[in-house]
């Protein structure tokens, strides 16, 4: 059964690529549909827990599936599985890149591919803003957080706490005006 | 010790990402390059665009390239890197599986979360900005490829692979 746990996440870390929220529907079919390990209302639950949590998204859905098939030792197993394959093909990568880092054809490659990633990375600016369907007050915010990171060279991990700590204050404050009103 | 700053690095990473992918990428730029300058802006836009087209999600790729690149050539140092950027999901998630139905609805959660995430848009916004430098667009060149490419990727769903094969074709023969 663990090996069956590493198998399945090895091929999930293996082959899905983009990570992140591509990897989803690969994680899914494989662990819902065809090995049957955990139902789908039990799937949504996990998905819906590791979005609210920090993390890599695909190591928190192998320690999550892993858990729930065969305890704490199932979700190492399946961790170490969705880790391997990345980590191994980066580790090549980066031996390789070290002797033709200036190979001016690789040089050219990469210039024309560093606006494209850039443009790549500019579009989910726009469908996540979308998603969390911004307001102007939250639209706000999140421009506040963005020229204090770009501009003024401030850590997105207080960015983070502070973004954190304003959505605890606010719904304490909901919540008192609400309970003024009703009595 | 390079190994313990690696570690030290790669799990306030692993502890303060949220949102994934996308999201973290500012936070692992002011880390590895405004903080720590274990690489340049121009090799980070590098390791992403590589991490689009291998296996694995972009955080545990740069951890893995970051450790092996900032330790001199070492194996260790990627493997501190990665496994420093699991271990607190590991933990996290470990825990908060055992109680997610009484997770899921604990209020206190839900509004720290409902705080952070119009924040993310501002990230990956912050994320991309910080990529937007001199090296990264040389020249007119670099505007036209991404204009041309996210018009591609916004209105037609291009594959990210596709249009960073014809970026690199693009960069070999106009350069």
């Amino acid at each position: 059964m663990y090996w069956e746990l590493f198998k399945v996440f090895f091929r999930i870390g293996a082959f899905t690529i983009g990570g992140g929220l591509a990897m989803l529907p690969v994680i899914e079919r494989e662990v819902v549909d065809r090995k049957k390990w955990i139902t789908k209302t039990v799937f949504t639950d996990i998905v819906a827990v590791t979005q609210t949590l920090p993390g890599v998204i695909a190591v928190n859905m192998a320690v999550a599936v892993g858990y729930k098939v065969k305890g704490t030792r199932g979700s190492l197993v399946s961790v170490l599985g969705a880790v391997c394959a990345p980590f191994f093909s980066i580790l090549a990568l980066a031996i390789f890149f070290q002797n033709f880092r200036d190979n001016p054809v690789v040089e050219k490659i990469f210039l024309g591919m560093r606006p494209v990633v850039v443009a790549l990375i500019a579009v989910p600016v726009i469908t996540t803003m979308r998603s969390i369907g911004l307001t102007y007050a939250t639209g706000l915010i999140a421009c506040v957080a963005t020229l204090l990171i770009w501009l003024l060279g401030v850590s997105p991990v207080w960015i983070i706490l502070a973004a954190g700590l304003g959505g605890y204050a606010w719904y304490t404050i909901d919540k008192h005006r609400k309970r003024r009103r009703s009595t | 010790m390079i190994y313990l700053e690696l570690f030290y690095t790669f799990f306030k990473i692993g502890v303060f990402c949220f949102g994934g992918g996308y999201a973290m990428l500012s936070l692992i730029q002011d880390e590895v390059v405004r903080n720590n300058g274990w690489m340049t802006m121009e090799s980070f836009s590098d390791i992403v665009a590589v991490s689009q087209m291998t296996p694995g999600p972009v955080a545990i790729n740069t951890a893995t390239y970051v450790g092996y690149t900032a330790s001199g050539g070492n194996v260790l140092g990627s493997f501190m890197a990665t496994i420093a950027l699991i271990i607190p999901s590991v933990v996290m998630m470990s825990v908060v599986i055992r109680v997610y139905r009484k997770y899921s609805q604990n209020k206190t959660f839900q509004a720290i979360f409902s705080g952070i995430r119009p924040v993310v848009a501002g990230l990956i916004a912050a994320a991309v900005l910080n990529m937007a430098t001199p090296e990264n667009f040389v020249d007119f060149r670099s505007y036209l490829l991404f204009s041309a490419s996210f018009l591609a990727a916004y209105f037609y769903r291009a594959h990210p692979i596709l249009l960073l094969a014809l970026g690199g074709l693009a960069g070999y023969l106009m350069y």
